[in-house]
């Protein structure tokens, strides 16, 4: 047998015993025994030297290519052992993953201060500033400022919870309208704020009143601002709170702070304006009050009101959410039921 | 206020459904509660007349009826009215009927007599008790002799005339009369009207001021005007005007107090009349009451005066209380041939605080409070003792007797087209807005581009441009006005530091977990006064609804117990809630409390409930630590946070409460709720932290810049010591942070042991200390020596042993 058939013979034993190799290992001590130093290549190649000179780099060459074949050899099939041992490993590790996942702990934000965050970044986008006042208020800014003198009538609209005869928990957030009418530099151009917050009334708690709720109060006041322009602004906030195929309508009203007096309508969210039991049929539901600064407030403030003037609106975000999500029961914002918060996220 | 709507028709022409102009009303005056009719929800109720009838064998009480109600057959009906009468016309509910509160009516037997039917009073068709005259107070109702038999009773009743309920605001007093509905509505729907009701001519050969005189103060009554009227007979009135005024929620009494109601409810004038013979000395006065002095009013009550109230008295005691009521003594009876009428203007404040007072609100003193037409007084007094000379045969004497006599004129205001437009974002022409003024009664006289704009004194409320300018745009309609954005100079719109700080706070808070809870700022003395780190007066409310919202607030704290109590008691065992809101403190000296923003969280039970794969860990006080060093560590503040064992807070437990500081200041505190106060609150095991969010709002902030990640590694040191039972893991950090050197990282407390093998009286500590320096490959010589350095402070100072 010539050297080279030797080697041929040397491959194809080899092969065969590295295919039918069934683990790594094996394989290793096949690898060592194959090619190693004293492999059989290498002891075949120690008969080089009996060949003639011409015929030794092509045996040469003959056994570094049988050498390469059979390390290839040897890696496609470590790469497939490898793969098949991955494999079952993974197959063993199969999960139902219909598990539930873990829990993460997330609260809920609370309706009503979603309602609010909602209107102050509407306005903020409109170029107004969010003030907060005091809870506990002056009967001067509450009341005096806002028109509204000792003896109004409309004060009883109003039930107030004084705690001395000047200072009252503030029925509303207006007063800031006066207060900040009051400091605003107009040079700099027109007053826009709203001014949200917890106002109180002094009512006994039912499903539609609560002695503690919310507002957010707005005012714009420039040279130039008309009702048209109260109008557009409701309905921006209406469409971006509620949808755009909410419509907005106005009705004669009465604030003594403002003159005209307006309440705002939009269309009954349960039933889209065709008429509802929650709507008694008229396809519309009181939100608001609005209108244009009376020019007694402005005046009060230390605003010429034949200079200036504009509109000024209260919103109640306990009844948008009411109306938003089908709240009966005003009580329910302030009874921290858990699993009434935890339906809003 | 009840507007009939048939009343209207008579002065209107009407093209709308009852439905469709209470709509009109409410978008162009006030709004409108509802719109009904009497016989809403009534039917099969017809006029029968009674033929016969006989006791009921075994109920003596009751009368087995024959009633005829058109039919071939009487109908058999068992009735225990007192007052059945042979021939007279009655209401009969057929078998099938439905009568007032939803009933219906069946065929049934009564005690053992089939009953077919049903003979009604007014109050079992709906009539509310108040309205129901009192001579058919007890009993069945006689229908008018000339009523047809089987027809339906409601068009005799005026049950048909729909009703429509105006909610009328405080500046719109002219709208509390038919006259003012009907002025208002010509101006809307753009017609003609007359509504100068004027007086027959007097009878009466005698002066009015023979008999009486009269005396007012201008202040308590601007206006204050009698008439006599004599020999009139005191009869229940005509139905027609009973209807009238049931209808509008006013109970007929007699023809005469009946006529003073009509005028009232037709005119806006709210009248009175007084038996003539029952005032002493003829002699009728507006004047203050006299501390003590009492008086019996129409409704029977007695009530002792003061000396802010104001009465009308004859020389010898009051006899009225002005504006709101008169007296019982000198009321109109059967009996009284003479009568005096009173019509006035009672000062609105005086009348609002005396109806306070009394608890009386009254027709009169709800008009009176908002005014009424001073123009129409003594027009008003005429009319009415004309009516009274048609319906009571009565003789009014001359003239009227003057106690007060305000001068009254129309108002004139000038405002411009420009001027108009300029508020309402119209472009009206000056013959447009003209037009609407005449529309509305007021007449204008135009003046290069001024308008002077005259107002009736129908229209009292109306005094500034303001005023006109809101008439134009509800006549207008307000859906006609455009709908624009303001169009002024860019202002940029922005949350305040403060603002923004709050916003975020509430928003770390929710991912650790805790969901937002609003409770009430108004609680109990007790709770508010809870977890106070100062000491501070409570802020009182004068007049409480009740003692569980009488005092504010000092503390989030006991508002989010009851909250975890509310959900306890309702099986919800975890609950992690947080509230942000103003607290109230006071000095002793001070009359309106500091709001001071406070941030406060309260876990009870755990965070996650247990899964399958996940046990549940029940809240700690290191996991309320967690939570509350997390959200601080996002504030970016410049000083350090310390946490300082506190045993003073008494509703805290005394070894598990820690009291938060930045820097020096004491910001908050972070624990268990004291086991006691649990137990109080009924709740479970309770973690909680209140902050101080103004001074973390006013706090210095570090700037947070971005430091380069150093290339070069770190080296980590474990140090483990046996420290005794007192030292805390602060002063122990503290000596660590202080002696580590320069490059001393960061440092992690990693095990704290007090188990097998550590002697009594000592604990294992371990931490892990990260050195790095960002310049060069740090040396192991160099952290060998900082660790030695720290190893020997911490033997000297706090005598740790390291293993
Ligand atoms: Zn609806």
């Amino acid at each position: 047998m010539s050297l080279k058939e030797d080697l041929e013979t040397i491959k194809q034993n080899g092969l065969k015993e590295i295919d039918a190799s069934t683990d790594v290992k094996s394989l290793n001590e096949i690898r060592v025994q194959l090619l190693g130093k004293k492999g059989p290549i290498t002891q075949a190649l120690r008969g080089i030297s009996k060949l003639p000179v011409e015929e030794r780099p092509v045996v040469g060459s003959f056994a570094n290519i049988i050498r390469d074949e059979l390390a290839t050899a040897i890696t496609t099939k470590q790469t497939e052992l490898e793969n098949a041992k991955l494999n079952a490993k993974l197959a063993e590790e199969k999960l139902d993953v219909t598990l539930p996942g873990n829990q993460v702990a997330l609260g809920h934000p609370h309706v009503i201060q979603q309602i609010i965050d909602e209107i102050e970044d509407i306005f903020i986008g409109m170029g107004y500033q969010v003030l907060n006042g005091p809870e506990v208020e002056e009967d001067h800014y509450n009341f005096e400022m806002m028109n509204l003198p000792k003896d109004h009538p409309a004060r009883d609209m109003q039930d107030t919870f004084y705690i001395t005869k000047e200072i009252l928990m503030r029925t509303h957030t207006s007063p800031m309208q006066a207060r900040s009418l009051e400091k605003h530099d107009f040079s700099k151009g027109p007053l826009k704020m709203i001014s949200p917050g917890v106002v109180f009334r002094r009512d006994t708690d039912d499903p539609t009143h609560s002695h503690q709720f919310h507002q957010v109060e707005g005012i714009m006041i420039d040279k130039h601002i008309t009702m048209a322009d109260l109008k557009g602004t409701l309905e921006t906030m209406t469409h971006k709170l509620f949808g755009d195929k909410f419509k907005v309508r106005l009705r004669p009203s009465y604030f003594p702070f403002t003159e005209p007096s307006v309440e705002a309508d939009i269309t009954c969210m349960n039933c889209g304006g065709k008429g509802c039991d929650v709507c008694k049929g008229s396809g519309w539901i009181e939100v608001l009050g609005a209108g244009m600064v009376h020019p007694n407030v402005l005046k009060m403030a230390g605003v010429d009101p034949k200079e200036y003037g504009g509109f000024a609106f209260g919103v109640g975000p306990d009844r948008f959410a009411m109306l938003k999500y089908g709240v009966n029961d005003i009580r329910d914002f302030y009874l921290d039921d858990l699993r009434f918060l935890s339906q809003f996220d | 206020m009840l507007l009939s709507y048939d009343w209207l028709k008579d002065y209107l022409d009407i093209n709308l459904s009852p439905e469709d102009l209470g709509e009109k009303i409410e978008r162009t005056s006030v709004e409108v509660d509802s719109v009904s009719k009497r016989s809403d929800g009534l039917k099969k109720i017809v006029v029968g007349k009674i033929i016969s009838f006989e006791k009921h064998p075994d109920a003596g009480h009751l009368n087995i009826c024959q009633i005829d109600v058109g039919e071939d057959e009487p109908l058999q009906i068992v009735c225990g009215a007192p007052n059945v009468e042979v021939g007279k016309k009655v209401i009969v509910a057929l078998s099938g009927a439905r009568v007032g509160g939803n009933i219906k009516i069946k065929k049934a037997k009564m005690r053992g007599v089939q009953s077919n039917g049903m003979l009604c009073g007014l109050d079992e068709i709906g009539f509310s008790k108040d309205v129901v005259p009192d001579e058919w107070k007890d009993g069945i109702y006689f229908l008018p002799d000339d009523a047809k038999l089987g027809n339906s009773v409601f068009d005799y009743l005026g049950m048909n005339d729909p009703l429509i309920d105006l909610d009328v605001t405080p500046n719109r007093g002219d709208m509390l009369s038919l006259r003012g509905a009907v002025y208002d509505l010509a101006a809307v729907f753009d017609q003609k009207v007359n509504f100068d009701e004027k007086a027959g001519k007097e009878l009466g050969q005698t002066e009015s001021k023979t008999d009486i005189k009269a005396h007012a103060d201008e202040d308590l009554a601007p206006i204050y005007k009698l008439k006599v009227v004599k020999d009139v007979e005191v009869k229940p009135s005509p139905l027609w005007l009973q209807i009238k005024l049931w209808n509008l929620g006013i109970k007929p009494i007699n023809n005469v107090v009946d006529i003073t109601n009509l005028v009232m409810m037709k005119l806006g004038q709210p009248l009175h009349a007084y038996d003539l013979s029952k005032i002493a000395d003829g002699d009728l006065r507006v004047r203050r009451a006299k501390p003590g002095e009492k008086i019996t009013t129409l409704d029977e009550e007695e009530r002792e005066l003061s000396a802010l109230d104001v009465v009308i008295a004859d020389s010898e005691k009051p006899v009225g209380l002005a504006g709101l009521m008169g007296g019982n003594d000198a009321k109109v009876t059967k009996d009284t041939t003479d009568i005096v009428i009173e019509a006035g203007v009672f000062a609105p404040v005086a009348t609002r605080k005396m109806a306070q007072k009394e608890l009386l609100h009254t027709d009169a003193s709800q008009r009176f409070e908002r005014g009424i037409d001073k123009g129409n007084v003594e027009n008003a007094l005429n009319y009415a003792a004309g009516l009274i000379q048609d319906l009571a045969n009565g003789r009014a004497s001359q003239g009227v007797v003057i106690g007060s006599d305000e001068v009254v004129k129309p108002v004139t205001i000038s405002i411009s087209a420009e001027r108009i437009n300029h508020v309402l974002g119209t472009s009206l022409s000056e013959k447009e807005i003209t037009d609407i003024f005449h529309r509305l009664g007021f007449t204008v006289e135009n003046k290069d581009h001024e308008m002077l704009v005259t107002v009736p004194t129908r229209c009292w409320d109306i005094k500034i441009d303001a005023d006109l300018i809101e008439e134009v745009a509800r006549i207008y309609g307000y859906d006609n006005i455009p709908v624009t954005l303001p169009v002024t100079v860019t202002t940029e719109g922005s949350f305040t530091p403060k603002q923004q700080l709050i916003k975020n706070s509430r928003k770390i808070l929710l991912g650790e977990g805790l969901t937002h809870a609003i409770s009430y700022s108004l609680t109990t003395e007790a709770k508010a006064k809870m977890f106070l780190l100062n000491d501070s007066n409570e802020t009182n409310l004068q007049w409480p609804m009740t003692n569980d919202h009488a005092v504010l607030r000092m503390n989030l704290l006991s508002g989010l117990l009851d909250d975890i109590a509310y959900n306890q008691a309702r099986g919800v065992e975890d609950v992690p809630f947080f509230e942000q809101g103003r607290v109230f403190f006071r000095e002793a000296d001070q009359v309106r409390p500091t709001e001071v923003e406070h941030i406060a969280g309260a876990i009870s039970g755990s965070l996650a409930q247990s899964t399958w794969n996940q046990k549940a860990t029940p809240m700690d006080f290191f996991g309320m630590k967690g939570i509350v060093t997390k959200y601080l560590e996002t504030l970016s503040l410049a000083d350090e946070i310390s946490y300082e064992a506190t045993d003073s807070i008494s509703e805290m437990h005394p070894g598990q409460t820690a009291l938060i500081k930045l820097g020096d200041e004491v910001i908050g505190f972070v624990g268990q709720v004291h086991p006691s106060t649990a137990k109080a609150f009924k709740i479970k095991p309770t973690f909680v932290f209140e902050l101080d969010l103004d001074k973390l709002v006013t706090a210095k902030k570090s700037e947070q810049q971005y430091q380069q990640v150093s290339p070069f590694p770190k080296i980590s040191r474990d140090m483990a010591m046996l420290v005794n039972d007192d030292i805390t893991n602060a002063q122990v950090y503290a000596i660590i942070k202080r002696r580590g050197g320069a490059f001393l990282k960061k440092v992690t407390l990693f095990d704290v042991y007090d188990g097998e093998h550590v002697p009594a009286g000592k604990k294992s500590l371990a931490y892990s200390l990260t050195f790095e320096n960002p310049k060069e490959t740090l040396k192991d010589e160099v952290v060998n020596k900082a660790v030695a350095k720290i190893t020997k402070h911490l033997q000297d100072e706090l005598d740790v042993e390291i293993r």
